[in-house]
């Protein structure tokens, strides 16, 4: 009996061990499912990333630092600052625009919401070189806005709105404030209402509610949108090159004029891989933070 | 009206007054741009202005009779078209198997797919350009398809998943123990209730190639120019007003796809139970 009990459990360990190989197997080829994608993006973005990550140290005579040493000259420490400066302009006024308008969208009757929720979404499927034509119309010196503000009486002579930082400004807002509002609503949708109920149960005064209740709630949604929004606009390049008319250069400019006018790839693409670094420390330390933030939740 | 409560708390429609003037005004920021260019688009002179002293279509003229606009609005539709076609099941093959296998590999995978979004455009577009420069795709389609495929793939995957969240894998699970093969069971029994997350991916693929700028930049010059790219030319020179209309139509197709996706999304959520 003894014996034909031990022969069984060897039996079961054998199978398994067959089963759990078989498993093993069976993964790796639904996984090969997805190399097609893996292959183009291989093939379309790591390739020619590593390229550029090469000729970012090659000069004329082998290997040199020489287009990173270059990105501490004025000029380009200039675009550096205007970029640096525009992107947290921008995010902030998304900040200001955008909480009261998730925060509305998120307590609003069901019956209202439809329409605020187009109000974001459909700039945001919108083109957005057409978006930002209509801020050049809408700014330009015998713009719209130009000739009602003359019409009203309110001043003599049109304003600079356009071809400097103030429309680049105002036309990037507008084309990334979905991007802050979005997630940012789907998260303060997520909160339990139960809980500002809870809270002026306790005595709590609707602004004591929202401050210690709603405001610490909805931040990482915030978070998540100031660093999307903070990460598109250190790489944009659309609209300040058209709203700042040759007079804002930002990073993404710096490389475009680098290759398209000058040819000099070295250093365009140490300024690429430069932004590239900036750009994913950025995302990295975000994913980070919230890893600390959920084990302080939870403790 | 005004004392009404507007929440659960004790807060009224006018102590929220601040509030929903606030989150007028910001949606009129948000709507405006873009429903005043519509307006503009029928003007009858040279100059844009709202509202059109005089009202004309010669701006849509101008664009349905150009040889150039056509060419470039042709090269634009057969880059998207293309697009949808390479990245949707691409996309949908990769976010089925890496939802499948659910091993540390799989969620890693998933991390690189998501890459190209993380990545600036201005870097893919620089690489590209570099990259087609040396094997010959520079400013044909194929190289275009081949590069916008790369941004789209992301979101097939995001919507993909997102619909492989809701379904009942055991579903493919019987009809596989019933004898059907994997590609089989997928086809007929997955792939038919995730169709529409499937369809959303695709039609984000589509507007993710049509309203590509940066790439087109670099790597379709010339003849071989987009309708974005060709747009984005006229705009650094002069405010033309045919780009008026182009706009115009191309916010009537952004409505049109939004209503898709909103059908496409109601659709999904009640069928996917």
């Amino acid at each position: 009996m003894t014996t034909a009990a031990a022969w069984a459990e060897v039996g079961g360990a054998v199978n398994a061990e067959a089963l759990r190989m078989q498993a093993a197997a069976e993964n790796r080829r639904v996984l090969a499912l997805a190399s097609p994608g893996l292959i183009l993006i291989a093939l379309v973005l790591f390739l020619p990333m590593g390229w550029l990550f090469f000729l970012s140290f090659t000069g004329d005579s082998g290997f040199t630092l020489e287009h990173y040493r270059r990105m501490a000259h004025p000029a380009y420490r200039k675009t550096f600052t205007t970029t640096f400066e525009i992107s947290f302009i921008v995010t902030a006024a998304c900040v200001a625009l955008g909480y009261p308008l998730a925060y509305l969208m998120s307590q609003i009757a069901e019956r209202a919401r439809p329409f605020l929720l187009a109000c974001v979404l459909l700039p945001f499927w919108t083109s957005l070189l057409v978006r930002t034509y209509a801020w050049l119309v809408l700014l330009q010196r015998r713009g719209v806005i130009n000739d009602w503000l003359i019409d009203l009486g309110l001043i003599d002579e049109p304003l600079r709105i356009v071809h400097n930082m103030t429309g680049t400004v105002i036309g990037m807002t507008h084309i990334m404030l979905p991007f802050l509002v979005l997630p940012l609503y789907a998260s303060m949708k997520a909160i339990d209402r139960d809980l500002m109920k809870a809270a002026s149960n306790c005595g709590a005064t609707p602004v004591q509610a929202f401050r210690q209740v709603f405001l610490p709630l909805s931040l990482p949604g915030l978070f998540a949108g100031v660093v999307l929004v903070f990460v598109l606009c250190l790489g944009f390049y659309v609209t300040p090159a058209v709203l700042g008319g040759g007079r804002v250069v930002m990073w993404a400019m710096q490389i475009e004029s680098n290759v398209a006018l000058y040819a000099n790839w070295g250093a365009a693409s140490a300024l690429g891989v430069a932004l590239l670094i900036v750009t994913l420390a950025i995302l990295w330390g975000m994913t980070r933070l919230f890893r600390i933030d959920h084990h302080l939740g939870r403790s | 009206m005004l004392s009404r409560p507007a929440s659960d708390t004790q807060i009224t429609h006018g102590n929220r007054l601040w509030l929903y003037l606030l989150c007028g005004l910001v949606c009129l920021f948000l709507m405006a741009p873009s429903l005043l260019v519509i307006p503009m688009s029928f003007s009858g002179s040279r100059f844009l202005q709202f509202p059109p002293e005089s009202w004309s279509t010669q701006w849509y003229d101008v664009y349905f009779d150009s040889v150039e606009w056509r060419a470039a609005t042709v090269i634009s539709l057969k880059a998207a078209v293309l697009t949808t076609l390479l990245a949707t099941p691409i996309g949908t093959l990769g976010a089925y198997g890496i939802h499948v296998s659910r091993t540390r590999l799989g969620s890693l995978l998933q991390v690189v797919m998501m890459l190209p979004l993380m990545v600036p455009v201005i870097l893919i577009a620089v690489g590209v350009f570099f990259l087609y420069a040396k094997v010959g795709l520079n400013n044909s389609v194929t190289g275009l398809v081949l590069a916008h495929s790369i941004l789209a793939i992301p979101f097939v995957v995001v919507t993909v998943s997102a619909g492989l969240k809701s379904f009942d894998m055991n579903q493919e699970m019987v009809a596989r123990s019933l004898g059907a093969s994997r590609a089989k069971a997928f086809l007929t029994v997955t792939l038919p209730q995730i169709r529409f997350s499937v369809l959303s991916g695709a039609l984000f693929a589509f507007i993710t190639s049509l309203d590509e700028v940066v790439i087109a930049i670099f790597v379709a010059r010339g003849d071989s120019a987009t309708l974005t790219r060709r747009m984005f030319a006229f705009l650094r020179d002069q405010v033309d007003p045919t780009i008026a209309a182009i706009s115009t139509l191309l916010i009537a197709v952004s409505v049109v796809l939004l209503l898709v996706y909103a059908l496409l999304g109601q659709r999904g959520a009640g069928g996917g139970r």
